[in-house]
């Protein structure tokens, strides 16, 4: 049958013909697939970064997605970047700021959400959004108790000038003195120190910029 | 084309049985190497893997079968590859729509599903010359043949990487897990493992047969 | 069928009755000293790594043979060479049930696998510390402090943690001077590197052993004086030109010299003769390049430690350099390469 179909003289317009049909039958296929399942994988999207978000911001009911175009803090349309997400609690309050960051790890870049709470100014929560470090070493960050301890109550206040008034650095395992020391951890001291290093560098950028802009947050809730 | 007889029916379980064993595409055929050793670090991970591919399998080789006189040969690649580039998309989909999670650890994995050459050499080598029930017979055959050995890799290397099966802990907490198991390169010890004794036992099989 | 009774070789057929068992026999007589400071430095610990090491390779070289109907080829000393060397590179207090999975890893698919003695693409015993290192990275990294006062009274419970379970480290864990350098900018004292008062690998520590060993091996003609002559060369040159640029950022040359494995790697396993090139300028080139990956490894990776990566990828290409710079016949073309 097929050879028939090669000696044929009019072979171009087979061609075309079994081309075009198995193009528009496979678009239609896929067509359907994408709208079939996108109204669940947008929920499912949203509900795991809802559920980072009440992870580092202790206390939060509701979400409410700010960007930042350079001057001031705004609720953010679809389309916009870099966003930071404000946290409420039950009773409407402010309860604080996530941030995403990202930074080269030991593997590959690790991306994650910290939580930062202007009143008390102090890093309350952290959680690590993608991370391809090596399972059972690096990925401590993601697990290991002590570690995560760090991120509780990290002090980042800043000084009157309006510059964090102790950059966050990574110590060595137990060597943590200091509320803006990160206690690295055996057996994992380069992922660690990444982390330090992440949220040193998104910290010294951003935590002014939310500090001196906090009632921007509060009334984008109103 | 079909006569029904019982002879043409004894041959289509065949179809269906090769692919498991004789004709494995794993550990006899050895294609399909990218996803067999970079998604089988965990059982779970092999499993959904295995299934993934086994659907794109099943359902290409359906599709290649039905239109198989409507394909000039000249344009039989590109159509084979459009057919398999459309279910992998599908697949994908499907499973972000099942979890976010599961999507995440599969990565880039499921989309390559389309250079597994798994595929188009079943739809090149099979289902374009035979009939739509033996070609369905025969991807139910090569799919299932991918998830065990997917999953024989899977399970080693979860075990003795993680101390873990499908994510239950198997041994007391002093397990000191072998973390090269779940990298790269326990992948392709694992492989060369398996490998190691399907050869064995073919070569016992022929030596007394 | 395998059993090599008829000898066919090439002239000179006068040899100095030379045989692979005793250049390896003076091989092992030259490392001694450094298994000797080794347990003198670190006490028992070191002594039982080192001695399962040993057995371990053996034992599987041995049965190894007997699974393939071979003669069996312990006799020649190379897998007790192997053993010295991987117990030598191994933290004083690893686990001695990854020590002997290391010695079975290190023969049977660093040298079996390949054919065995005189197949083997990598130095086998470092094949089997750098799966050890992939499979336990904490344990491989868990370091002892040298001359600790309990050192010929306790053996750490580290050492004889039960097969499959995970050490558990009591006393007090040192940071070698690359890690320390590495993660907390600290140099250590050249002195005390030369002779061997660190932390570190069993066998490492101390450097002027490790050179009058491989002096000793040099003057009896049995290792190639090219190979560490370049390495180190390589590395005084690169970390120098570094040093110069920037004294404070990068470590002095001396420092990288003396510190981590690069001696021990250098001297006695970069020396493999089957895994390294055999033309003269071959072996230069080749040293040339496990210098300068060790120093790029050990300043800009994400590892304190890379002699042994280096050294293995300097035995994947060393075929490729000969074939480089082999000689071409007068005559014919680049073309006509078969």
């Amino acid at each position: 049958m097929i050879q028939e179909a090669v000696k044929s003289s009019s072979n171009s317009f087979i061609m075309l013909r079994a081309m075009v049909g198995i193009g528009v039958l496979c678009g239609f296929l896929i067509v359907v697939a994408y709208e079939g399942t996108l109204p669940r994988v947008q929920r499912l999207k949203a509900e795991a970064l809802e559920a980072a978000i009440f992870n580092v911001i202790p206390g939060t009911t509701q979400t409410k997605t700010f960007n930042w175009d350079g001057e001031s803090f705004t609720p953010a349309k679809a389309g916009d970047s870099p966003l930071v997400y404000a946290g409420f609690s039950d009773s409407g309050e402010l309860a604080g700021v996530a941030i995403e960051a990202s930074g080269q790890g030991y593997a590959d870049i690790i991306r994650i959400l910290y939580g930062y709470d202007p009143e008390r100014q102090q890093i309350i929560g952290f959680y690590v959004l993608e991370s391809k470090e090596t399972p059972g070493l690096g990925d401590k960050i993601e697990k290991d108790q002590h570690f995560l301890d760090n991120f509780t109550a990290m002090d980042v206040s800043l000084t009157d000038a309006g510059e964090i008034a102790n950059a966050i650095i990574p110590v060595k395992s137990g060597a943590k003195q200091h509320a803006w020391e990160v206690d690295g951890i055996t057996g994992a001291t380069i992922s660690s120190r990444a982390i330090g290093n992440i949220l040193a560098e998104s910290t010294a950028e951003w935590i002014p910029r939310i500090f001196n802009h906090k009632s921007a947050f509060k009334q984008g809730n109103q | 084309m079909s006569s029904g007889t019982n002879h043409t029916e004894a041959k289509s379980t065949d179809e269906f049985i090769k692919g498991l064993w004789k004709e494995n595409p794993v550990f006899v055929q050895v294609l399909g190497m990218c996803p067999v050793l970079a998604v089988s670090n965990t059982a779970e991970n092999a499993l959904a893997m295995g299934l993934a591919t086994a659907f794109v399998l099943l359902m290409s080789n359906t599709l290649v079968s039905l239109l198989r006189n409507f394909i000039p040969k000249e344009v039989r690649i590109a159509s084979f590859i459009l057919i398999i580039a459309t279910f992998v998309t599908i697949t994908d989909y499907a499973i972000q729509a099942i979890s976010v999670d599961l999507h995440k650890s599969l990565g880039a994995f499921i989309s390559l599903i389309v250079v597994n050459c798994l595929i188009l050499s079943r739809a090149e080598a099979f289902a374009s010359k035979n009939t739509l029930g033996k070609s369905i017979l025969d991807a139910l055959g090569m799919g299932l043949g991918f998830l065990f050995a997917l999953f024989c890799l899977g399970a080693v290397r979860e075990i003795l990487g993680n101390g873990t099966f499908f994510g239950l802990a198997l041994f007391p907490d002093t397990f000191q897990e072998w973390i090269v198991m779940i990298l790269p390169a326990g992948g392709f010890f694992t492989l060369a493992l398996w490998l190691l004794i399907f050869n064995l036992i073919k070569q016992r099989k022929e030596a007394t047969a | 069928m395998s059993v090599q009774t008829l000898n066919i070789s090439t002239s000179p057929h006068l040899t100095k009755g030379l045989s692979t068992e005793t250049i390896m026999f003076h091989v092992v007589l030259a490392m001694l000293p450094m298994v000797f400071f080794a347990i003198y430095s670190f006490g028992f610990n070191a002594a039982l790594v080192i001695f399962t090491a040993v057995v371990s390779c053996v034992l599987t070289e041995h049965v190894l043979c007997r699974i393939s109907k071979k003669p069996t080829t312990i006799g020649d000393w190379s897998a007790t060479i192997t053993g010295i060397l991987l117990g030598l590179t191994l933290p004083p207090i690893f686990p001695l049930w990854m020590t002997f999975l290391g010695g079975v890893i290190a023969i049977a698919m660093g040298k079996f696998l390949f054919g065995g003695l005189g197949y083997n693409a990598f130095n086998p015993a470092l094949v089997g510390r750098a799966i050890l290192q992939a499979a336990f990275p904490v344990a491989i990294t868990t370091w002892y402090g040298a001359f600790q006062l309990d050192r010929f009274s306790t053996i750490n419970a580290s050492v004889l943690a039960f097969p499959f379970t995970e050490p558990i480290v009591d006393g007090t864990t040192g940071a070698t001077p690359l890690s320390a350098f590495k993660f907390d900018g600290v140099t250590t004292d050249a002195t005390d590197l030369a002779f061997g008062l660190v932390s570190g690998s069993a066998g490492e520590t101390s450097a002027i052993l490790i050179i009058l060993g491989g002096l000793y091996l040099i003057r009896r003609g049995f290792m190639n004086w090219r190979i560490p002559m370049a390495i180190l060369l390589t590395v005084f040159v690169f970390s120098g030109l570094l040093f110069w640029i920037d004294p404070v950022k990068y470590p002095s040359p001396l420092f990288m010299l003396l510190s981590g494995g690069l001696m021990l790697g250098a001297v006695f396993m970069a020396t493999d003769m089957v895994a390294s090139p055999i033309t003269s300028l071959g072996v230069v080139i080749y040293g040339i390049i496990i210098g300068a990956l060790v120093v790029v490894i050990r300043i800009w990776g994400g590892l304190p430690e890379g002699v042994m990566y280096a050294i293995l990828l300097g035995n994947a290409i060393s075929p490729h350099i000969d074939r480089l710079i082999r000689y071409r016949v007068y005559g014919t073309s680049k073309l006509q390469k078969s």
